[in-house]
């Protein structure tokens, strides 16, 4: 046998482990199961508007996911990613409808983002504050400097006369919705990046063990603080694309539970809370997921309460199965790690 | 004295660094900073709102408070256990909604009603607790989901009851009165809660399931190891949180008779921004009730004083962000460098000016010499540290030893060797008593017994606390040598209050005065502090008078006499100052004199180091223990004494053979029979010209009838 063909039994033989047992694996099937389901018992299901605003509606939370995942694998949590699109957003939209340039806005929304990050990233690695916790107090102060100081009405409707932002929205490129060809975008750079950059690997081996990271000389504090810059980057992008799709933002957005739908899909995929595990690969997998059960549930016209309902309880589940999947060791777990 | 050495004796006598760390090792420091920030809190707000401090806002304050309290109370039991439960503000809602509706709508009795309450309340919180103490699911996201879950489940319900909630009026008197009645001022709900907060923090600070709780929280791995069912302890705590979340929303629900759709939305963040603000630990083990109540008190007053001022919502979710944050900054930074400035302000350094020693060239009688050479060896090898020994009537050798046993030789010859009794602790100081038994001092254990029949016995073990103590001193720690006076009582020198026996040369670097003597009184089986704040007393030996003793300040090179009857009672002299050494032992000589073994003899650095404790203060402080300047203790000698204080003779082992360093020696029958602390053998001398038939138990009490 060649060596070539040893390698590729190998290959094949992991794959289908992971395919078969892993919770990534698991999603998938469900998800197929699911989509199927749905297509034949919801008649509007496989219409291909639905397909499409399900696909729209997907590449948000899953773009919004691949910025969380960052932090996710590196063993943080990002909570503030939707209040931090929320203002960054609303403000490029404000001062480009008092008479900026949009293009400068938008530069100076990213300043103000990339600021928040680097706060709160700050505050993570010097400060030494669990992340989460950092991010659960970041989210109402960020918004607190958003809603009086830098705005004050809920709704903005997006500059007009501004075609790429409608194109993003709503056009199509080889018939494929231009918000679908960002995601993919955004997920293949995440995915170059995490694979193949010093800065993805140095990411994956904090978040399995940041003492070990961190006595090998890896510069611990500076990577934890460009993660949740990079978060607060995608989340902002991810804004620009929501501002695009719907030619406006409502900043009651960041009232919703949508960072725990982010954070469904991310724990869902299969990457552990824990870190140092996962991908994008997950993450795509993750959205699927989440997507598919959330248009289903639309088109079976569930009320919003309903659907949150259900979303915990397939949430709760998924929590168990990430537990059951990657247990925590008593021995090296962090005392105090909740 | 110039003026200069006045102002660091004065500084460091009143100022001792110690007491930074004494003060900072009590638990109820742990309260300081969250209690100044709740003065701080008062004084702003209080000046800004005039209307806090009427009668109306403390009825008000008073009635959030029982309410915020509690939840307070709840959400500090997950999290001492190591936990967190964000879901407590859906279940406050489910509780509320759950009480109206029974009373209500279905007029239930108020017993059962609150019953039921209390029931939903612990159903929810049995659900958090299996997912998190049973399945080990990750109590932060499993709480944020079940939030949201039981929200969800509130939003389904609360339309069906909404309007008949409002219609409905229960039939009843205590639920008034509970809701609008007061006393002293205050509503009923404030002395109910306040009854629930004592009654858990008794629990939490003094029962077994407290301690339990905190174990867990505290080291969750050791708990299991010390057989405590950590799931269950874990599962239990929320449970109990949504019990306590219960009864706060029955005491808001009779206070405000409706709920609505915002009912409880957002409520865990000011409840954890409390809680943490009252300085309990993220991750468990360190929180209690006074810290809750505390924290919830600054919250409350903050959140209303915000309110009131106008701020609008956003701004006031703003500020109370980054009070969480920066008191959680300030907790993380209080555990983590709380300990470090224990440990390195330990080591507190007082002045003291020796009195110029006397050498050899000006005292020929401290002329070295090579007496001690010729000592007969006993038990080479075989015991290790005899700090003390003791004779008794047959002429059997005793001596204690490091492995906290006391060993005997048997005379004539000394070769036959047994173990008397094992005591467990360094056995220092030893004397017989008028019936033969054994007393001994036992370092870290106190002042013990030893009978003819080798039966161990306890004397005593503490003494009382002294009044101006930081930490408790009232155990003994150091019990170093004892004499007994002639009707019985024993006078017990406890050498440091501060350092054990592994550590002790360390007080030298102080050498403040953390000594006392202690005296035992066998009629009563009192012990009483005679005698505080010497520097590090250590030998000593009962006068004949029955009135006075002898006793040794080693670190300040003097012996000093004490009255302790008679007309001089209480008195202190200064009997010999300024010794080449520092005295370790004293005992009696044949002819009316002492002997006095020096531990290790004085040098010109380290005398002049007593007198700059500040320089003594930055080498503890800045440089590793192994190399700090210590007192010599490897080389000493004997000396004879008499009661005023004249030095009649010295003993030497120049070559360091056999005993260069000395800590005790008894006389008996001619011989002197020598030990030292750090000696693997006991030492016999022949004395020139010394009565044969001198022996130590005959001379205190008596020849055995």
């Amino acid at each position: 046998m060649s060596v070539q063909a040893g390698e590729q039994a190998r290959g094949s033989q992991r794959k289908g482990v992971s395919l078969r047992f892993s919770q990534e694996g698991i999603v998938f099937l469900l998800t197929m199961l699911m989509f199927v389901g749905f297509s034949i018992l919801l008649p509007n299901f496989l219409t291909s508007g639905n397909v499409i605003a399900l696909m729209r509606s997907v590449s948000v939370l899953g773009m919004l996911a691949l910025g969380m995942s960052l932090v996710v694998i590196g063993r943080g949590v990002d909570l503030t990613m939707v209040s931090t699109l929320v203002v960054g957003v609303v403000w490029a939209v404000k001062m480009a409808n008092d008479g900026m340039p949009f293009g400068q806005a938008l530069f100076y929304g990213g300043l103000l983002v990339a600021g928040f990050g680097m706060v709160v990233g700050l505050i993570v690695a010097f400060a030494e504050i669990p992340p989460i916790f950092t991010t659960l107090a970041m989210a109402p102060v960020i918004f607190g400097i958003g809603n009086p100081f830098l705005f004050k009405q809920d709704t903005h409707n997006a500059p007009q006369g501004v075609t790429w932002l409608n194109e993003l929205g709503f056009g199509a490129s080889f018939g494929i919705p231009n918000t679908i060809l960002v995601f993919a975008a955004v997920a293949l750079v995440m995915h170059l990046i995490l694979r193949y950059t010093r800065f993805g690997r140095s990411i994956y081996a904090m978040g399995d063990n940041p003492a070990a990271a961190r006595l090998s000389g890896l510069p611990v504090r500076p990577i934890t603080v460009a993660q949740y810059m990079m978060t607060a980057l995608v989340a902002y992008l991810v804004g620009i694309v929501i501002l695009g799709s719907n030619s406006g933002i409502n900043s009651r957005l960041a009232y919703t539970t949508l960072v725990y739908d982010v954070l469904l899909v991310v724990v869902l995929g299969g990457i552990g809370l824990s870190g140092g595990r996962g991908g994008v690969r997950n993450v795509i997998v993750g959205t699927l997921f989440v997507g598919t059960l959330l248009s289903g549930m639309t088109i079976l016209n569930l009320s919003l309460t309903a659907q949150n309902f259900i979303k915990s309880l397939v949430m709760l589940l998924a929590l168990i199965a990430d537990t059951v999947a990657n247990p925590r060791d008593e021995q090296t777990s962090q005392q105090g790690d909740i | 004295m110039s003026a200069a050495d006045t102002l660091v004796q004065l500084r460091y006598r009143f100022l001792p660094d110690h007491v930074v760390g004494e003060v900072l090792s009590k638990r109820w420091t742990d309260n300081a900073i969250p209690f100044i920030a709740l003065l701080l809190t008062l004084a702003v707000f209080g000046s800004v709102n005039p209307g806090m401090f009427t009668a109306f806002g403390m009825y008000d304050l008073a009635g959030q408070i029982a309410e915020f309290g509690l939840l307070a109370i709840a959400l500090t039991l997950v999290m001492i256990s190591g936990g967190i439960d964000l879901s407590i503000g859906s279940v406050f809602a489910l509780c509320a909604m759950t009480v109206l509706t029974a009373l209500n709508v279905y007029n239930l009795p108020l017993p059962v009603a609150v019953g039921i309450t209390l029931g939903v309340g612990a159903v929810c919180g049995a659900i958090n607790g299996v997912l998190i103490g049973y399945l080990r699911l990750r109590a932060f996201l499993t709480t944020l989901v079940t939030l949201v879950m039981f929200r969800s489940i509130y939003e389904m319900v609360l339309p069906k009851f909404a309007t008949q909630i409002v219609l409905g009026m229960p039939d009843s008197v205590v639920w008034d009165e509970l809701g609008f009645g007061s006393f002293l001022g205050l509503p009923y709900a404030f002395f109910l809660s306040a009854l629930i907060a004592l009654i858990w923090h008794v629990v939490l600070s003094r029962s077994r399931p407290g301690w339990h709780i905190a174990a867990v929280g505290g080291a969750r791995r050791s708990a299991h190891n010390a057989g405590i069912n950590v799931r269950l302890v874990v599962c239990l705590t929320y449970v109990f949180c949504g019990m306590m979340v219960a009864a706060a929303a029955t005491l808001f629900a009779a206070r405000l008779t409706s709920v609505g759709t915002d009912t409880g939305l957002g409520m865990e963040i000011s409840v954890l921004t409390a809680v943490i603000l009252g300085g309990t630990t993220l991750g468990g083990g360190r929180g209690s009730v006074a810290k809750a109540l505390i924290g919830s008190v600054i919250v409350l007053i903050l959140t209303n004083g915000l309110l009131q001022l106008g701020v609008i919502g956003t701004v006031s979710a703003l500020i109370l962000g980054v009070v969480l944050l920066l008191a959680v900054w300030l907790d993380v930074r209080w555990v983590k460098n709380r300990q470090k400035l224990i440990d390195s302000s330990y080591v507190s350094p007082a002045y003291i000016k020796l009195t110029e020693s006397v050498n050899a060239a000006e005292n020929p009688v401290y002329a070295v010499n090579d007496k001690l050479r010729d000592v007969q060896t006993i038990g080479l090898g075989e015991v290790e540290g005899p700090e003390d020994v003791a004779v008794d009537r047959a002429g059997n050798i005793y001596s204690g030893s490091r492995h906290g046993e006391i060993h005997r030789w048997l005379a004539p010859d000394f070769t036959r060797h047994e173990i008397f009794a094992h005591i467990g602790g360094g056995t220092f100081g030893m004397n017989f008593d008028k019936d033969d038994n054994l007393v001994v001092c036992v370092g870290g254990m106190g002042l013990y017994m030893v009978t003819p029949e080798r039966e161990v016995v306890k004397l005593t073990d503490e003494t009382s606390r002294s009044l101006t103590s930081v930490i408790d001193d009232s155990r003994i720690r150091l019990a170093d040598d004892l004499d007994i006076a002639p009707d019985g009582r024993v006078f017990f020198s406890e050498a440091s209050i501060r350092y054990t026996v592994h550590d002790w040369p360390v007080d030298m670097i102080e050498s403040r005065g953390n000594g006392r003597i202690i005296c035992y009184d066998p009629r009563d089986k009192s012990t009483k502090t005679v005698l505080k704040n010497r520097i590090f007393p250590n030998g000593i030996v009962c006068l004949p008078d029955g009135e006075s003793l002898l006793f040794n300040e080693t670190w300040a090179c003097r012996i000093c006499r004490y009255w302790y009857d008679g007309k001089k009672k209480g008195q202190v002299e200064i009997v010999l100052d300024g010794l080449p050494g520092y005295p370790d032992n004293i005992n009696r000589a044949s002819d009316g004199n002492y002997w006095v073994c020096l531990v290790g003899m004085r040098g010109p650095a380290l005398d002049m180091m007593m007198t700059r404790p500040g320089l003594r203060r930055r080498m503890t402080r800045r440089i590793a223990p192994a190399n700090w300047i210590y007192p010599n203790i490897n080389t000493g000698c004997i000396i004879k004494i008499s009661a005023t204080g004249e030095v009649l003779e010295s003993l030497w082992d120049k070559g360091g053979v056999n005993h260069p360093m000395v800590t005790s020696c008894k006389e008996h029958e001619g011989h002197l029979v020598i030990g030292g602390v750090s000696n693997n053998r006991v030492g016999r001398w022949k004395i020139p010209g010394a009565d044969p038939t001198w022996s130590s138990p005959v001379d205190y009490w008596g020849a055995k009838q």
